[in-house]
């Protein structure tokens, strides 16, 4: 959006003009000026390229390898990298490479999927018991602090267990765990927004508790949620790439990378590369989302620096 | 406050079990079928429906199993045959082990680091902090365990394989406490030990990674915080020398915080054995719980949860309590 308005004269001087004109404008020079400052930071750009190039190979993937993710060729398992399969062969031989570039759909499904659901959730607990306050407010807090004294790992192993394995049943357990922390956050930016001026000045023109929360509060909390969502992307990829590994997340023959370790396992000591590959793929993604979202702490949070 | 903390941690506990009372009750299809499979006769499965109790109303049910789970009677895990919570005090002295000899590592290599980061602020060891921790955050556990296993076990075979003991020194030393590095020394079997070293060394160097990043960043910010205190100033205007000031004075107010970062990386350390555990084929509670997931055996798998839940709310608990005890501004 911004980078494309700076490639036309003048565009940048209107985006960074120093008293603008209109609300648009004022909001587009802000988002233009953070633009720049983030292409400052050569760590938070590696990051966002890592997240973009997941996102295009995740989009393009069939059109990026002649081979099948699925197709067995029993007579060339567990082949060695080569031209023809430049990260080999799994046990069934299958191309590593086919498979690497299918599973970045399931990480961006999982990854995304648990974003949508975690985000609201956590947001409207959070905002909703942060104004409101009283006993309602000390309920929702009881309830985020059962799952926060937890490990995130295991209560969703447990959740797994009574769903039944799958990539659906992944989703949603660690959706289920993923949710307080978020909560938590909208909470406290809730309590330090609830008795400003404005807000006071909304109430006093009759808005409803509603329309203070979804217009008012809401945006606010927006951006200190979404910095932490990036940087706990990771932390998602890492707990279903686990439950994947441990055959509870997504099953055979999906390529989810996981799983794909895990069934490497079994030939690791002498074909090393059908386990280690997708590992490598994990590490850098989630590397990628870390990156990505201690930039946007840099640029979103004007109270970390 | 003691009454106030003591609520808390009953609530919190509570709602542990309501969740896994959920979990276990209401989210699986039916429990009276998982019991007595689907061809047994109306009249048998009615029985073990009123054994289960699950014609009372849901409040009673979840008050009985409160009940039974105080007791310490978390059921019969199917896989073994035995009552879940003697099946956990078996394999527990595992984990136990594993994660104490990693919090040792992170420990005597995590302290020292933060303290020299702080002490030479923005130099090199800083950025290998940032860059440990970083990697920490992006590494999947089971993917770091085997590619060690790889490098060091298979590839170049400095550390031993998977497993607490080669086989040819199982049952070598009488279990006392279950620990076999406490046990073999207690029978003066120092081969034992030494094999069950070169076992244990390199999945709780994995473990122990992810807190020493934890514990150094920790450390860091705790010392920088005391060395721009006055006394510090002081202490040294009076020339005393620089290793007494870093170690003696700054150092010693430190622990206080230092012991809660500790407390809760232990914690944290539950949860990394349960994948650790399974790739090194370690005989511990995170290897039980994965093998009662797999067998869909879920009085294991509640009973293993509510135990790690518990020992998290313990841990929580006792550096709180030990930080009001040895801080005296935070009464």
């Amino acid at each position: 959006m911004s980078a494309s308005a700076s490639s036309r004269p003048g565009s940048r001087a209107w985006l960074l003009a120093e008293t603008p004109h209109s609300r648009t404008q004022a909001r587009l020079g802000q988002a233009y000026v953070r633009w720049l400052h983030f292409l400052r930071n050569p760590l938070a750009m590696i990051g966002l390229a890592i997240v973009v190039a997941l996102i295009v190979i995740a989009a393009l993937a069939p059109y990026l390898t002649s081979h099948s993710p699925f197709a067995q060729d029993l007579g060339n398992r567990l082949q060695a990298p080569s031209a023809e399969h430049i990260l080999g062969t799994d046990e069934l031989g299958r191309d590593v490479y086919a498979r690497l570039l299918h599973g970045a759909r399931i990480t961006l499904l999982i990854v995304g999927l648990v974003a949508i659901i975690v985000g609201p959730i956590g947001l409207l607990v959070g905002t909703v018991a942060g104004y409101l306050g009283g006993w309602f407010d000390t309920v929702l807090m009881r309830i985020t602090d059962v799952f926060l004294a937890f490990p995130r790992l295991i209560l969703a192993l447990a959740f797994v267990a009574a769903l039944g394995p799958g990539i659906q049943n992944a989703i949603i357990a660690i959706a289920i765990t993923a949710w307080p922390p978020y909560a938590r956050i909208a909470r406290a930016e809730t309590l330090t927004i609830r008795n400003s001026d404005f807000i006071s000045a909304i109430r006093l023109q009759g808005a409803g508790p509603l329309r203070i929360i979804l217009g008012h509060v809401v945006p606010l909390c927006l951006s200190s949620l979404i910095i932490r969502i990036t940087l706990d992307m990771a932390g998602i990829i890492l707990t279903a790439a686990g439950l994947g590994f441990l055959g509870l997340g997504a099953q055979p023959p999906m390529p989810e990378w996981g799983a794909m370790i895990s069934s490497g396992r079994k030939f690791l000591i002498d074909h090393w590369w059908v386990a280690t590959i997708p590992g490598v793929a994990i590490c850098i993604v989630s590397l990628g989302f870390n990156l990505l979202g201690d930039g946007l702490r840099d640029v979103l949070d004007p109270k970390g620096k | 406050m003691a009454t106030r903390l003591v609520l808390t941690v009953l609530v919190t506990f509570l709602g542990l079990l309501l969740v896994t009372f959920f979990i276990g009750r209401v989210v699986p299809t039916d429990p009276v079928l998982a019991a007595v499979g689907d061809r047994a006769p109306a009249a048998v499965y009615e029985r073990v429906r009123m054994e289960l109790g699950l014609h009372l109303p849901l409040w009673q049910q979840f008050w009985i199993y409160v009940q039974k789970v105080v007791q310490g009677d978390f059921g019969t895990a199917v896989l073994t045959g035995k009552p879940v919570l003697s099946d956990i005090r078996r394999v527990f002295p595992a984990t136990l082990e594993l994660a104490t000899v990693a919090t040792l590592l992170g420990l005597i290599i995590g302290v020292p680091m933060g303290v020299f980061a702080a002490v030479h602020q923005n130099k090199w060891i800083d950025h290998v902090i940032r860059v440990l921790a970083l990697f920490g955050h992006s590494v999947p556990v089971f993917w770091l365990g085997l590619v060690g296993l790889l490098i060091l076990y298979a590839w170049l075979g400095v550390v031993a394989g998977p497993g607490r003991l080669d086989v040819g020194y199982f049952d070598v030393v009488d279990t006392v406490t279950g620990v076999i590095l406490v046990d073999s020394v207690l029978a003066g079997e120092w081969e034992v030990f030494g094999n069950a070293f070169s076992h244990i060394i390199l999945p709780a160097a994995i473990l122990g990674y992810f807190s020493l990043a934890y514990i150094a960043r920790m450390t860091r910010s705790f010392m920088l915080e005391q060395l721009r205190q006055e006394y510090i100033t002081t202490a040294r205007v009076k020339g005393m020398a620089e290793s007494r000031v870093i170690w003696r004075h700054a150092f010693g107010n430190i622990l206080v915080p230092l012991i809660t970062v500790i407390a809760l990386t232990y914690a944290n350390l539950l949860e990394g054995s349960v994948l650790t555990e399974t790739v090194f084929a370690w005989p511990g509670l995170g290897s039980y719980l994965t093998d009662a997931l797999l067998a869909a055996d879920m009085n294991a798998v509640l009973g293993a949860t509510i135990i790690v839940g518990t020992i998290f709310i313990g841990i929580n608990l006792l550096s709180d309590v030990l930080y009001r005890l040895v801080d005296p501004r935070a009464k």
